[in-house]
Parts: C-alpha cells; structure tokens; sequence
C-alpha cells in the first residue's frame, strides 16, 4: 500500500519539472541582483549554474531556499511551493560561510543532515551515526570520522560537506561552489557522487566556477548574469555566442539602472 | 589592616565558616549564585559560538532604565520599591527594547552592528543614571539598594529572590540542554539549518532570550556592567581544554559555579567587597590558568609544540648535511679532521655554535650519528636510512618548486627548507607521482653542495 503511493507519487514527479521559477527578482537593499528569472529543470539532471563574479549563482539558490527575501516571483519544487517540499531538498552551501573552528568532529557534522529526520529535541542515536559514517564511507572520509574539522584540509571539508547532504536523502540537491579549491581526490569523490546521484533520478544544481570541465561535468546549463541569459541542455546552450553573451561585454544600460536604484536610497 | 577589625584566627574561623556554608546568609547568597553561574555557563557556550556575546552586554547595559523607572513607578504607587521580581521584569523590558533599538539600528540603517551597540549600550545605561539621580533627589526614597545593581551586591539577597534566581537558571539550563542538538546546528550552520526546514531566526530569539535571562537574573548579585562576564568568560576558558561541545557546555558550567562560589565566599569574608566583581576576578583567574595551562591550545602546550618542532627542524637539517657531506666525501676517514667537518656543516647552515652541538648531541642520543675515535661524526645506518628519507623529501621539494611554481633556483633552497619538514607521507606520494622520473634513487642535488676546500 505505501509502496503502491510511494510509486505513484515517483511517477508524478516525473513528469512535473523539478524546479519550476517564475518572475524570480531578488534585490539586497534594494538593489537587484537577479530579475525575472524563469526557469523549468526537468527532473533526473546534473545542472550547471555558471556566470561572471556577481552574476547572482549564489543567491538563484538561495532565494530558491528561501535563505535571502525575493521581491517577486514563485519557485516550485516538483510542482508544489518550496516551504511544502522541504523535505525533497538537499544543500551544501559554501565551505566558506562556516566557522571550522567549530567544536564538532566529522561524523557528528555529518549527522546534522539527519537531524530534520530525528526530529525535535531527540538526540542523534547509534542508528543515525551509523548512517553518518556510511556517508563518510562514500566520500572517502571514513578514516577522518573523529578527527575534529579543524584539522581537516579544504578538500576534507568539501567532503564531509557533501556527506552531510547524501544523508539528507534527498531528491534535488543544491551545492554551492562544491569545486572551489578542492584537490584532485576531492574532485574525484565529487565527480563520483554526481555521477551515482545521477545514476538514482536525483536533480542536481551545481555553481560551478571552471568552464573547461562544464562539459564533462553537467547535461544541463543555467547561464546566468543578474538574469538567465540560457538554460538547457549543455550541447544546445554551451555555445560562444552565449558565452559572450554571459561573460563579455558588461549590460551596460543594466548596470546603470541598477546603481541608480541604489543611489535612490 | 586590609581584612578590617578581625584578628587572624577570626578569620580563619570566618573563613571556614564560609567555605562550609554555616551561615544560613551564606547559604541562601550561594545558592542563588552557584545557580546563576551554572546557566551563565550553559548557555553562554552557544553564544560564544554563536558570536553575540556584545549583544548580552548590550541588554545588561539597556536594563538599567527600566530598573530605575521602575521603582519610581513603585513609589508612586506606594509599593515596595525593592521588590525584586518587579525590578527584574522592568530590566527585562527595557533589555529587550535595547535589543530591539540594536535589530532595528541595524536592519534600517548603514550603521554596523557594532556602532548601534555602541550607541544603544551607552544611551541607555546614560538614561538609567539620569533617573537613578532623580530618584536620589526624591524625598523619602530608600535609593540605596538601587546602586547595588550597577556594582552588584549580594548581602541584600533574600531567601525568595534566591529561589526566583534558582528556578529561573533551572529553567535556561533545562531549556538550552534539551535545544543542545537544535542549537548546536544553527549556531554552526544557519544556513544549512534554515534550507533544512528548522526556524533559524526563532531559534537565534530563543538563544537571545536565554542569555537576556541569565543577564536579567543576575543583575542584583552581579550588577550591569560585569554581568556579562559570567556569560563569557567560563566558556571562553573552557574552550581551552577541549574541542567536544558536550564537554564544553559541562566545563563552562563548571568554572560558572566554582567562580561563583570563591568570588561568593570572598565577598562574605572582606567587608565591603563587592561579590559580582569577586565573581567576575575568581572566574577571570580560571580563565588565565586555562588560557595558559590549557591542553587545547593553551599557551604553554603552544609554546612547547613549537619548541618540540623547532628541535626536529634542526636535527633533520643536521641529518640531511651531515648526509650530504658524506656523499661528498664517503664515510670512511678521508682525511677530514674534526676541523674540516665542522667548517663544513657550519658553512651549511651558518649554525649557531651552541645549537650545532645541541643537535648533535640529541641525534647521538638517538643513536643516528656516532663521533668517530678519529675526532668526526659519521651516521649510524638508522640514521643514514632517515637522513636519505629527509634528503630525498627536500630534493623532491626542490624540483617541484622549480617545475611548478616557477621559483628561481636560488632561492630554492631556502623555500624547500620551510616546507619539507612538514611534508607528510601523503603529499611525498603526490610529489612522486608529479615527479616519476625521480623515482626511487635519491636525486642529486642540483645546487652546488657545502665543501671542504677553503672560500677565497
């Protein structure tokens, strides 16, 4: 009977888009950095995000997790608002945003991805560090478990950053910046996981920094500065023109009207 | 003298009387701060690591108006202007409305957090001293137990205010240990922590409110200006000892208590001394023995880590000239008086005379080199094993400075020097791989080596 509905509602989301964005505008003080944002990512993708210094990557996911206000616009995860599908959400924001002098070991930052699971006020019990380590495992961390994250390298952290998410046992998943400084085996365990999250129907938005492996990496592109410049499949969209269109020539007039919102204030 | 009229043995007998707890005064006063520095603890853990301590101190600062307005408006009503719960409840409203002046300060407007408390701390406590001066004017007003809440005082601390100051930390400690998990995530991760679906921003109310607690709790014993020391100095100390959060909040809790009960017990012993700011010195001396005794990070364990290094740096310095000098010259009796040999490695590394003989002497102890009958020091085949080791990871080193970062080859040596001594076998693996055609040989170094001959 619960498989039965567990199928049904598979097979729903399916055919629904796993992110659906519609008139997204997103201003800090006032001050747009993404307008009118549409976006359809059909489920079962490893997306790219991609764009200039300030193009707003970040905060497309952000606003996305309801992490930073939008001014306007509705985002849908298959189908339904985002605060009725939290649990269908993974994130691994960026290494930087967390104090690593923080006094937790490995496996215990890798069970807070359990923690919506345990529920409130519970503590984390043996079954869940159990999980944890098995995520640890998958990342190749499994000897670093009670090393404190101090001690980690940037790669490590980038690591168990993703354990945390893994454990989350999600079915779309946002990773901020997952490559940024990492090593060569963290790149490898990365690349690994895409591929087996791939491999199970999961949705994945990666921001991504290098555009030599985009190709490698991604079957789906979102082109972004300040507004989607394309999105789609990688061979129909990774072309010059809209390279240029990303990266060259700043919007002048864009800009101009956005430093005078600002001046407004 | 400056323990007042008491001979010596009145104090001893005071003394133990204190630490004992035989007074019902000292018992009822020690219990009411035992508790408050037990929650200063607990919860000031999650602030340190949330990074709002200053917050705290602003809400301490911002009671003081509402202190004040409050017993006037005792007064004028012809209540009992000291009653502390009511005292306490005006702290706590204009606590919060500082807090909320700081929010709103800093949502609106340019200014960053650390002016609008600044401003919020000082306008407010300013406001408080206004009104404490009007009170004084006032005709008939028993002000005298209000500045006891600027400096703290514990003397006036009856048996219910003890049991209102019990029940309340009860109550934070509870609160904050059964949110540990909860707490615990946001503070480290509140970004993670809200896409998870956990109310981040009821959470930071919740955390804010616990501390604002503890501040409005302890305001009569400890007074505004210290009271934030209890919610910052014991766990800062207690960071020191350990890097486990469930150990931490226990150790804070631990150093809140003990501070309190020495400052407690020396405020009972010396007239006039003030038990806040005891408190606040008891806990400070924790945090100095921490601060430099500490097995985390503490300065001493610092600075004999450092020293264990520096020690290592030069007898593998020493191995890998040594080696190289025998590579020059061989290992049997060439000819090199003890002279020679010590012109060669002083050349080397322009030793300090002192420091060349330490490590020399460390290494023989090591068994790594012997001194020869013949007056030289030749190495022992452990220590010929090791200083190939160490000649091979500085050479390695040397060649990927040179091919991948581009570093001119005289400074080569220098910048292999830094590095290679911290190379784990991890990255030797890597530098293998980078670098196959260097493989299990030594490579030779390709500047030229110290020498015997003499320098023009």
């Amino acid at each position: 009977m619960e498989n039965q509905s567990q199928k049904n509602q598979s097979s729903q989301e399916k055919s629904l888009p796993a992110l659906h964005i519609r008139d997204l505008t997103v201003a800090y003080q006032r001050k747009p950095v993404l307008w009118d944002v549409d976006l359809d990512v059909p489920a079962g993708v490893v997306a790219g995000i991609v764009g200039p210094n300030g193009a707003g990557k970040s905060t497309l996911i952000k606003a996305i997790l309801n992490l930073v206000n939008h001014t306007t616009g509705k985002v849908e995860i298959f189908g339904k608002p985002y605060r009725l599908q939290r649990q269908l959400v993974g994130y691994v924001p960026q290494r930087e945003s967390v104090d690593w002098d923080y006094p937790i070991n490995a496996v215990e930052l890798v069970a807070m991805g359990l923690y919506r699971q345990i529920g409130w006020f519970r503590p984390v019990g043996s079954k869940h560090r159990e999980l944890a380590l098995k995520a640890l495992e998958e990342v190749g961390m499994a000897d670093y478990a009670h090393r404190q994250i101090s001690r980690l390298s940037g790669g490590q952290q980038q690591r168990i950053f993703l354990a945390r998410a893994l454990v989350q046992n999600a079915q779309v998943y946002f990773m901020d910046e997952p490559f940024a400084g990492v090593d060569a085996a963290t790149e490898k365990a990365i690349m690994a996981i895409l591929q087996r999250l791939r491999e199970q129907g999961k949705t994945v938005f990666v921001v991504h920094h290098d555009l030599e492996t985009v190709r490698e990496y991604f079957d789906y592109l979102i082109m972004l500065n300040m507004r989607v410049v394309a999105a789609g499949a990688v061979q129909s969209v990774f072309t010059p023109e809209n390279l240029r269109r990303t990266y060259g020539g700043r919007l002048t007039l864009l800009d101009r009207a956005v430093d005078a919102m600002g001046r407004r204030l | 003298m400056w323990l007042g009229n008491y001979d010596s043995s009145q104090v001893l007998h005071r003394l133990i009387r204190v630490l004992t707890l035989g007074d019902y005064n000292t018992r009822v006063v020690m219990f009411g701060t035992v508790m408050l520095g037990l929650a200063g603890g607990v919860v000031g853990v999650f602030l340190l690591l949330r990074k709002r301590s200053l917050l705290a101190d602003a809400v301490g600062h911002a009671a003081l108006p509402g202190v004040a307005a409050t017993f006037i408006i005792l007064m004028q009503l012809g209540g009992n202007p000291r009653s502390l719960p009511l005292l306490m409840l005006g702290a706590l409203v204009s606590g919060l409305l500082g807090m909320g002046c700081v929010l709103f300060i800093t949502r609106t407007t340019r200014l960053t957090q650390d002016a609008a408390l600044g401003i919020i701390l000082s306008v407010f406590f300013g406001f408080g001293i206004v009104l404490l001066g009007i009170i004084q004017r006032m005709r008939g007003a028993p002000a005298a137990g209000l500045n006891s809440f600027i400096y703290g005082r514990t003397a006036s601390m009856l048996l219910s205010d003890a049991v209102l100051i019990g029940t309340a930390a009860l109550v934070i400690i509870g609160l904050t240990l059964l949110l540990f998990k909860e707490f615990r995530l946001f503070t480290f991760d509140s970004p993670f922590a809200a896409g998870d679906g956990w109310p981040v921003t009821f959470l930071d109310a919740l955390l804010m409110a616990l501390a604002v607690g503890v501040t409005i709790i302890g305001l009569q014993a400890v007074g505004i200006i210290l009271i934030i020391a209890i919610l910052v100095i014991p766990p800062a100390a207690a960071r020191f000892w350990t890097n486990k959060l469930g150990l931490l909040v226990f150790l804070s809790a631990m150093f809140g208590a003990l501070g309190s009960y020495l400052g407690t017990s020396i405020s009972a012993i010396l007239p006039r001394m003030p038990a806040g700011a005891a408190i606040v010195v008891s806990q400070g001396a924790f945090f100095l023995v921490s601060l430099l005794f500490g097995s985390e990070r503490g300065l001493i364990q610092e600075l004999i880590a450092r020293n264990r290094q520096k020690r290592k740096i030069l007898r593998q310095n020493l191995l890998r000239a040594l080696y190289e000098f025998e590579e020059q010259y061989g290992t049997g009796n060439i000819g090199a008086n003890q002279e020679g040999q010590w012109d060669y490695l002083n050349d080397a590394r322009q030793w300090q005379r002192g420091s060349l003989y330490r490590g020399l002497k460390s290494l023989k102890k090591q068994g790594r080199v012997l001194f020869t009958p013949r007056g030289y020091w030749k190495l022992t085949p452990s220590g010929r094993s090791e200083a190939a080791r160490v000649t091979r990871n500085h050479r390695l080193w040397e060649v990927y400075l040179l091919e991948f970062a581009a570093i001119a080859p005289a400074h080569v040596d220098q910048g292999a020097d830094q590095i290679e001594h911290v190379l784990g076998d991890e990255m030797v693996a890597e530098l293998e791989k980078l670098l196959p055609r260097f493989g299990t040989p030594l490579p030779e170094s390709f500047h030229p080596l110290g020498s015997l001959e003499e320098k023009p």
